[in-house]
Parts: structure tokens; sequence; C-alpha cells
């Protein structure tokens, strides 16, 4: 009989899917699915005829984990359409939020969902009994990325303070000034994190990847920057929906894309980790090499570190901009509602987010398209399970299953907002 | 003792209420302790079968197989907390209940046919009883907290109520539709988040949901008479993230267009 693994609800990971492969009598895999099977809430369709300022709030709403990807993804495209250019300091202000939103959502993944699989636990919980430390630490960071969340964007989850051309309210500079102890201390915690995660055992797998993440001149990437993948091509943002082939299957209700329609390729902390790091700090990228991953990593069963690196990123990158921050006079730019198209692209936690609108001359919506990381990664996610699968399929199915839930949490899917 | 058995379930959603949770990061190794996580998928592989003591649930109902799911969650659930707008009044998604079965499919997928989605999506007390429903977008985690604590100690949650004019008195804040003119649904809106959006010098746009006996009609006749909003505009306020909750449902339907051939067509 020929052999299965399947697991219908996958834990540890956010939303609704769960997986499936399947094995010929020589133990080659014939079918490696990712299912997705959370139900579609059509933001797309709900979005046309809707005021181009109601856009950043309901597009949070694709995600709990990542709504300032959406709103910045989102204002970005909006103020390409308007014809806006937002000034500077109103821009360094909203990378500091992003910062938040990297911390809160790697600290989440790296400390509670993902670490166990390393260790052999079923949850953060139960690793808090014989990790107390590290948890804690875990969650601390997790609570500072939401603290500035809050401090910048007025809350957590869904923040009411984005605008398209920039914000409601610009945060007094004693408010940014009373976080930057905690920041400080974060700093050394991070790195301490990194060391503990440098040590797990990493499982032997790597594949010739084609990374995509944004790229930039003059900084890692987060809020701006070309389409660079690791084949060497370079794409301006409008012409992203071009490149990249978005296609439904039937066992997904996220729509899976390849590049050109021709070849998978993977986003996220992997990508920009590989084609973006010399950009990093000097102390990330002596963390990088204290962990072996200096040259780079083709594991992804490394991203883990990858993240916990992006996190001290956040801190550093948080404490450099507070330290700069003066409050701008305005806190945004003065606009009428007019016609046209743009595009917006940002790199979420898990990788690159494409949004494109059109408006109306009363800023009305006309068409809509949302490209979240996750549904992108999709073909590349099953290539890893197949060749996981068939390398270790020596394994009894037990452990093998653990693996390849493992596997998957690489990538910290996130399916509410690949179908969204 | 035997501990309280918890569970946690996703519906249609965000993962925003969920997360609330486990933005209790200082409490959170607590409750984790006090209480048996049974199942929460999304933090722990380890996922105990019921009954449950209690459950809270996310999301809205959108599919036949959520009906089926929550039934079941339902009959194994001593204590049924709702949170969220998603779960407590079907959500921004169910802005799909305002349009006609399979437009917004159509829209986004080229094989609607392999989807199987309801036309529309509905809160949690549409199928099942709830024993208790927290409101907003995401729901404030010191009141998830607090409904937790009430739980395991038999007693009653102290939960805000009346409106977020209320908390802006409380908090001081200036009115920005009397000092600024910029609309804001706080006279309607459920008090539990703070006014932030006041607070940061913006009008509600009602993300808890609206109050009890909230005078609707009223707030309509000042945003449009005084401050000037068209009727489409007006419409979308109240169609917003609670667009499927009764009272902000019935306000938006007073301003849809008279003549139907007025109403904008999406491309
Ligand atoms: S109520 Fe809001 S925060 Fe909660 S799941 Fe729904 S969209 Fe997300
Ligand atoms: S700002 Fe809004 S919520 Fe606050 S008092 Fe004025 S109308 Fe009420
Ligand atoms: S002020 Fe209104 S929209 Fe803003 S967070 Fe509070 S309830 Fe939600």
């Amino acid at each position: 009989m020929s052999r299965r693994i399947q697991v219908n609800a996958l834990s540890r990971i956010e939303g609704e899917g769960g997986l499936q492969l399947q094995f010929d009598a020589k133990g080659r895999v014939t079918r490696a699915r990712f299912n997705i099977y959370e139900a579609p809430r059509f933001f797309e369709g709900f979005l046309l005829g809707r005021r181009y300022f109601d856009a950043p709030d309901f597009t949070a709403r694709i995600c709990g984990i990542c709504p300032v990807a959406y709103q910045m993804s989102c204002v970005q495209a909006m103020e390409q359409a308007l014809g806006l250019s937002v000034d500077e300091p109103l821009q360094t202000l909203r990378r500091l939020l992003y910062c938040g939103e990297w911390m809160e959502s790697h600290a989440l993944h790296v400390f509670m969902l993902h670490a166990p699989d390393f260790l052999g636990y079923k949850d953060g919980f139960e690793m808090a009994g014989d990790h107390p430390e590290m948890v804690r630490l875990g969650l601390q960071l997790k609570k500072l990325g939401n603290r500035l969340l809050a401090s910048v964007g007025g809350r957590e989850i869904h923040p009411v303070n984005v605008r398209v051309g920039g914000f409601y309210r610009t945060p007094l500079k004693k408010e940014m000034q009373d976080l930057r102890e905690d920041f400080l201390r974060a700093v050394e915690d991070v790195q301490r994190a990194v060391r503990w995660i440098a040590g797990f055992p990493f499982p032997e797998y790597s594949r010739k990847y084609v990374f995509v993440s944004l790229s930039h001149p003059e900084e890692y990437p987060i809020l701006r920057g070309q389409v660079l993948s690791s084949g060497g091509e370079r794409i301006a943002v409008p012409d992203f929906e071009h490149w990249v082939k978005e296609h439904q299957v039937a066992h997904s209700t996220a729509l899976q894309s390849e590049l050109r329609g021709e070849e998978n390729y993977l986003l996220g902390p992997m990508a920009r980790f590989n084609l973006c790091r010399s950009q990093l700090t000097p102390l990330c990228r002596e963390a990088a090499r204290e962990a072996g991953i200096d040259q780079g990593t083709a594991n992804p069963f490394k991203s883990i570190l990858i993240r916990a690196i992006e996190i001290l990123y956040a801190c550093e990158e948080a404490l450099r901009i507070i330290d700069g921050y003066e409050r701008p006079e305005q806190p945004c730019v003065a606009f009428d509602p007019r016609e046209g198209t743009g595009y917006g692209c940002t790199e979420a936690p898990r990788g690159l987010l494409y949004h494109g609108y059109s408006l109306d001359r009363d800023g009305t919506i006309t068409w809509a398209n949302i490209i979240p990381p996750t549904s992108q990664n999709q073909l590349a996610i099953e290539q890893d399970l197949r060749e996981v699968a068939e390398a270790n399929a020596g394994l009894e199915s037990g452990k093998l299953r653990i693996l390849i839930e493992q596997t998957l949490r690489n990538y910290d899917p996130c399916i509410s907002c690949s179908t969204h | 003792m035997k501990k309280t058995k918890l569970a946690v379930w996703k519906f249609s959603s965000c993962d925003g209420c969920q997360l609330s949770l486990l933005d209790l990061e200082d409490e959170l190794l607590e409750i984790a302790e006090t209480v048996d996580i049974s199942y929460f998928l999304e933090a722990s592989s380890r996922l105990k079968r019921g009954p449950y003591d209690i459950s809270i649930i996310e999301g809205s109902i959108s599919t036949p197989h959520d009906i089926e799911r929550i039934t079941a969650i339902r009959e194994k659930s001593k204590f049924l907390l709702a949170v969220g707008s998603c779960a407590v009044f079907g959500g921004v998604q169910a802005l799909r209940n305002y349009t006609l079965p399979g437009e917004y499919q159509q829209v986004v997928y080229e094989h609607p046919e392999y989807l199987s989605s309801l036309d529309a999506s509905s809160p949690v007390s549409a199928h099942v009883k709830t024993d208790l429903e927290l409101r907003g977008c995401p729901p404030n985690k010191r009141q998830i907290l607090e409904v937790l604590t009430a739980c395991l100690n038999a007693k009653k949650p102290d939960l805000p109520s009346g409106s977020v004019c209320l908390e802006c008195k409380r908090k001081g804040i200036v009115c920005v539709m009397v000092s600024k003119g910029i609309p804001c649904l706080g006279p309607v809106t459920h008090a539990g988040c703070g006014a932030l959006c006041p607070a940061h010098d913006r009008g509600c746009y009602g993300c808890f949901g609206p109050k009890e006996t909230p005078n609707t009609a009223s707030l309509s006749a000042w945003i449009s008479g005084k401050l000037g909003m068209s009727r489409e505009d007006v419409l979308q306020s109240f169609r917003h993230i609670n667009c499927y909750a009764l009272e902000f449902c019935l306000e938006s339907i007073k301003h849809e267009p008279k003549d139907s051939s007025e109403r904008p067509e999406p491309d």
C-alpha cells in the first residue's frame, strides 16, 4: 500500500489549512499539497465603490498580525494614484511603526510558535516550563513591539492613526523618548536570544531558491525600493503584477503565483536576508556571523534565526529613529481627490505585499488588487514539503509528520492573509 | 480542583481577536497555568477533545461547513463567548450581504465553482445561542481578560456600557466633531476602546458597533446637515466594519439612493 501523510488542521500557524503528502511504492512523493481551505472574504470585491480613505482601515482587517503592512502598501498605492508625495519625516515615522510590527509578529512566531518544534515541545506554554527565561524574554520583545505600535499607531491591532497622506496625529517627542530605555535593553536581550537559537538542532536541507524582496540602495528593505530577484531581475513596483502570474487551483482558496508564470519563488525573511544582508547593522551582521549564516543560507529551517536577527534589526532601527525624532510640523500632506492608478509594495513580516488601486475623480475605488506574501509562497512551500519528505522517507510516519509540520512553519504562513 | 477547560476557535476572520489574547504578554503564562488550554490551534499542537467549559469564538459564519462546526462547538461548550465584530456582527466581510449572490466571487476568482461560500456572512448568534458577546475590531484585550477572570470566579464581568462620547468626556478629550467639524460615529458607538480615534484627532468609525439604543437618525442629520456629508458617504459610514449590526444596517438603508438606477455600479 502506498503511504500517505495527512494533516487536516495545522496548528501553530495563522489560519485554517492542512497538508497532504502521497508517496508511491518506491518512497517518491507523487503529491505534495498545502491545502488552504479558509473561507475567502472578498476584500477586492467590497473595496469597489468605496472611497479611498476607507481602504487603509478596511485592508488592515485582512490580517490582525500584520495590519501595518496592509495599511502601508495601501497608502503607498493610494498616494501614487492621487499624485501625492509624503515628506521624509512622515515616511520615517511609518518605518518606525513598521518596526513595531516586525517585532511583534516575528517574536510571536519565533518564541511561541516555531521554537517549540526544534526543542520538542507542543507549544510555547510547555516550553516555558523548561526555558522560562527565553519564553519570557520573547514575550517581552513582543510586548515592546506592541507598545511601539500603540505609541505611533494608536493601537496594536488595526492601528487607527494611519491615513492616506500621513497620520492623523504625530506622537510627541516625549512619547518617543519614553520608549528609549526599553529598546536599549531589548537590543541586549535579542542578542542573547539569537545565540540561544543558533544552538538549536537544524535539520539538514537546502535548495536553490529564487528569492524575491524589495531592495533599496540606502536601507534594509521595509517601505521602499524596487523588486529584486536572486535571478538578477529588477522590477519597478508598477510592473510587479505583470511579472508574477496568479492562478487558482482547486485545493486552495488562495491564488498561487509564479514568476512570469514559470517558476516558484520565495518571499520573506530568508529572501530579504539573502538579498540585502549587507545593509543590516554591524550588530546584526556580527550576530549572523556568530550563528554561521553571514554568507547567506538556503536552509529554510534557519529562517527562525533570520527572524531573530530581524527583530534585532527592528530594535536598532527603532532606536535610531526615536533618537532622531522631531515632531513633524504637519501630520499629513494636503490634497484633493483625483482620478488615477497607483501601486504599493512593502515588506510585511512574511514578505513582499503588493496593492494596486484605481480611483475615479471623486476618489472612489474602481479597481483593487492585493497580492499577499503567503499566497505567493505556496508553490515554493509545496516544493519544500515534497523534497523534505522524500529525503526523509525512511522516518516512521509519526516522526515524518512532525518534521513536515515543522517544515511548513519555516515560512510562518498567514492563511487569513493569503485568502483575504 | 479540576482546571477550567478553555477552547479558542477561528471562523472567517483576520486572527486579530485570538491575537488579542496572545497579546496579554504579562498574563499569558499565568493564564496557561490557571486554565487548561484544551484547544487553541493557533498557539498549541496539544488538542484535547471536548466538552469544554469556555469556548471563545473568533470570526463570522460564512460557509456551510462553518454552520456545522459552530453547532458542534455549541453542543460541547458550557459557556460560549463570541469576541469581536466578526463573531458578533458578521464582520467587514458582511459587506457582501448587500450585493447579489456571487457578485464578489466573480471579481476575485477565475473559478468561483471551486469555492463553497454562503451568500451572507453572519454572526455566531444567527446560528447558535451565545452566552456573552464582546464587541470591537479588535476587542479590548483587558476586557477579554476581565471576562475570563469573571468566568473563573463565577462572577459577572465588569464591562463598559454607553457610547464612545462618554469615554471622551471621562478622558477630557476635546470633541473633534464640535471643535473641528470632523464627522464622528462616537455618539452611536459602543464604549470600550477608550476613545482612541478622537484621542488621535480623528472621528470614530464605529469599530465597536452600535451602543444600546443608538440615535443614528439624529447623528445622520448632524453629519449630513451641519457637516455637509453626501448621502452616499453617510450610507458608507454606517455600512462599515460593523455593516451588518442591526442599527447600523437599518440606518445605512435609509440613505440608499431613492431611485435604484442612481446606485453606483461597480466596474
Ligand atoms: S473582529 Fe476585527 S480583529 Fe477580530 S477577527 Fe474580525 S476583523 Fe479581526
Ligand atoms: S469626538 Fe466623537 S466620540 Fe468624542 S465626544 Fe465628540 S462626537 Fe463623541
Ligand atoms: S474610536 Fe471608534 S473606531 Fe476608533 S477605536 Fe474606538 S470604537 Fe473603534
